[in-house]
């Protein structure tokens, strides 16, 4: 048989229908629902007389209008109905609903993987663009519009055009104080934020099998925003040893098979790819973005870049508007930039792991005194095991606010707002203007370098911090 | 869905690179639950200030593209979340038409879900006609989907390049669901399978 890569034959056990010229049909094996992009699709369902089709494989949850401060005090008229409108659907339909009742209650793609929902080789959709995130777990995982939604609600397959496949190696080993959100801002940093359209990244290199689950979340979170259809990693004891015991996971002896199957995904020697890029791990500084596309990034060490020094008249107009909504001057270096706000949360770094970090950094110091900073769990299970740990204390102590679960101000479509004018370190996923509220500036960060922000005040090279052994724990 | 055959309307020219899903819909407005009236929030923070006056620089808001129906962008036109929102607010503005060099994958795909063409040409002919676009009153394009070809008045004729099958089911309005539901037994055949 030809050697396949790891997407090939993902795709290809769950090719239902083929036939030339047309998309093929795809059966989704997990379809993940929250409340903004699915009314529309249960509302077509009614007037269509039709059912869900497969209730069991369908989970939802609400997260996206979810007040963090005052959860069960929606004041919004209308996010309140949307949510109702979601347990409403639910109810009818007969799909297992994570409200805010739920102990499970979380950010969609935070609780997917920890309730063991996500498995290698599934197909796995939602109507959220960062549904790229399971693909961490070597899962075929994209996000779908709201007709397409209905179409796996009434269907449980999807039309789709096969992808092309892209393989980023990321040789060499990841410095220390450089975290997973650095490497995936330097990627999309250097290659653009359309480099991948049309295409399936698959990860691969030493630097990716030393990642830990949480941290190639992060990296697969924002294949998007490079563009592509989905990320994926291929799953290793890594993977298993995360997967083992969850909830949702085979137990006992099925496990074990599960494993054996599971290991089989892998990209088989001598698989080609459409295309291919390499970069070097080692050579990656803690990121900072300057403007309003995820891709307007640079390293913490340099200095907001001039307009002239793009390539061409589009990239130039482009770098200049993002430097005028930004209110920057070319040539500032970045480390001098004073922030107002900082957002440590989102499904990109709103993980357990993510807030052990901030909180090493965050131990013992205080916020800024012109710094406003919240920690916004991503899901009430990591909300429940960061306080376990007593990581709410540190942040309290620190002078951070702590928050409920919820997607907060990654896209504020709940209280959770910057005004206008204000600068926010964000471990969010989106610069895009206005995304964190109207006339808002957002730079995306890692989650140790929105703490330290926080703390100085402006963006600081978290790297210095360890090397005056401040906190010895943080980078280990 | 409507058909989409051919249709010949009003040019306006988004002269940005990366336009996001947010731009064309910003978040605070994803909170209705119909399909519908999503038009009046098209590109609501490039159009409106805080206190809801039109922004008379935008393009939009220009007495010139008032009543455009075809859309002209430039690179990577739909790129971030995954909101059909983003389609609906076009197409209730009264958009049927978006011609770019590039189009991010989900938007792309939500507009043909829609009744919404997105055409992809080279730089150099969106150049054109975002020349044509700024420096004519009232510039008109053709968009012959039947033909798969963008014409104007003044003999530009560019052909395009689009699937067989998307441009088959925008010809017909075809329903997704309906086709795929005639692989029923398939369908069931593959869960049967992998139940066993």
């Amino acid at each position: 048989m030809k050697p396949r890569t790891m997407f090939e034959k993902i795709w290809d056990s769950h090719v239902i229908h083929e036939e030339a010229g047309k998309p093929s049909l795809l059966y989704i094996d997990l379809h993940l629902v929250h409340e903004v992009t699915s009314p529309q699709a249960f509302e077509g369902l009614r007037l269509a007389g039709r059912k869900v089709r497969r209730p069991d494989l369908t989970f939802a949850t609400m997260d996206h209008n979810v007040p963090t401060a005052d959860r069960f005090n929606v004041k919004d008229p209308i996010s309140r109905q949307q949510m109702e409108t979601l347990t409403a659907n639910c109810k009818e339909f007969g799909i297992t609903l994570a409200d805010l009742n739920s102990p499970d209650q979380g950010i969609v793609h935070v609780i997917g993987p920890e309730l063991g929902l996500t498995h290698p080789g599934k197909t796995i959709v939602c109507g959220d663009s960062h549904t790229s995130t399971h693909g961490a777990f070597g899962a075929l995982a994209f996000g779908i519009g709201t007709s397409e939604v209905e179409h796996v609600l009434a269907t449980q397959c999807l039309q789709q055009s096969k992808p092309k496949t892209l393989e980023v190696r990321v040789v060499g080993d990841l410095p220390y104080g450089v975290s997973a959100k650095d490497l995936i801002l330097a990627i999309i940093a250097k290659y653009g934020t359309d480099f991948a359209t049309g295409y399936v990244i698959e990860y691969t290199g030493d630097a990716i099998r030393k990642l830990t689950m949480e941290e190639r979340m992060t990296v697969c979170n924002m294949s998007i925003e490079a563009g592509a259809r989905a990320g994926l990693i291929a799953p290793d004891e890594t993977t298993f040893a995360y997967l083992k015991g969850k909830r949702h996971v085979p137990q006992g002896e099925d496990f074990l098979a599960a494993v054996e199957q599971w290991k089989q995904l892998c990209t088989d020697p001598g698989a080609t790819y459409d295309h291919y890029v390499e970069i070097d791990a080692s050579q990656i500084a803690p990121q900072v973005t300057w403007g309003t596309s995820p891709g307007m990034g640079t390293d913490i060490t340099s200095t907001v870049p001039h307009p002239d020094s793009f390539e061409t008249a589009a990239q130039r107009k482009a770098a200049q508007d993002a430097l005028s909504y930004m209110g920057l001057t070319p040539g500032t270096p970045m480390s001098e930039i004073k922030i107002d706000r900082v957002f440590i949360g989102s499904c990109t770094n709103g993980r357990i792991e993510d807030l052990r970090r901030a909180a090493e950094v965050a131990k013992g110091r205080k916020v800024s005194s012109h710094v406003h900073a919240m920690v916004v769990p991503g899901s009430q299970a990591v909300k429940q095991a960061a306080e376990q740990e007593g990581l709410h204390l540190i942040f309290q102590e620190a002078g951070f606010e702590w928050r409920e679960s919820g997607c907060s101000m990654c896209l504020a479509m709940n209280p959770d707002i910057l005004q206008e004018g204000e600068r926010c370190a964000s471990t969010s996923n989106r610069n895009f203007e206005g995304r964190q509220g109207r006339g808002g500036r957002t730079h995306l960060v890692s989650p140790e370098m929105a703490a330290a922000a926080a703390i100085a005040g402006h963006f600081v090279d978290v790297r210095e911090w360890k090397r005056e052994g401040v906190n010895k724990e943080v980078f280990q | 869905m409507n058909p989409f055959v051919i249709h010949t309307g009003l040019v306006a020219p988004l002269d940005r690179v990366n336009v996001d899903t947010d731009a064309i819909i910003p978040k605070q407005f994803l909170k209705r639950i119909e399909r519908t009236g999503f038009g009046q929030f098209l590109f609501y923070e490039w159009r409106f200030t805080a206190d809801g006056q039109p922004i008379d620089s935008f393009v939009l808001n220009q007495p010139k593209y008032a009543n455009s129906t075809v859309l002209l962008a430039r690179n990577n036109f739909g790129c971030g979340s995954s909101r059909e929102h983003a389609p609906w607010a076009l197409l209730d503005y009264g958009f049927r038409v978006v011609i770019a060099p590039s189009f991010a994958d989900i938007f792309y795909n939500n507009c043909f879900k829609n009744g919404i063409l997105p055409i992809k040409l080279s730089e150099e002919q969106v150049q054109e006609l975002f020349s044509r676009a700024q420096s004519k009153d009232n510039y008109e394009l053709t968009i012959d989907l039947q033909e798969q070809v963008v014409k104007d008045s003044d003999g530009l004729s560019y052909p395009f390049e689009v699937d067989s099958y998307r441009r088959y089911c925008l010809l017909n309005g075809l329903d997704d669901i309906g086709i795929t539901l005639q692989y029923e037994d398939k369908i069931a055949a593959y869960e049967a399978k992998k139940r066993a």
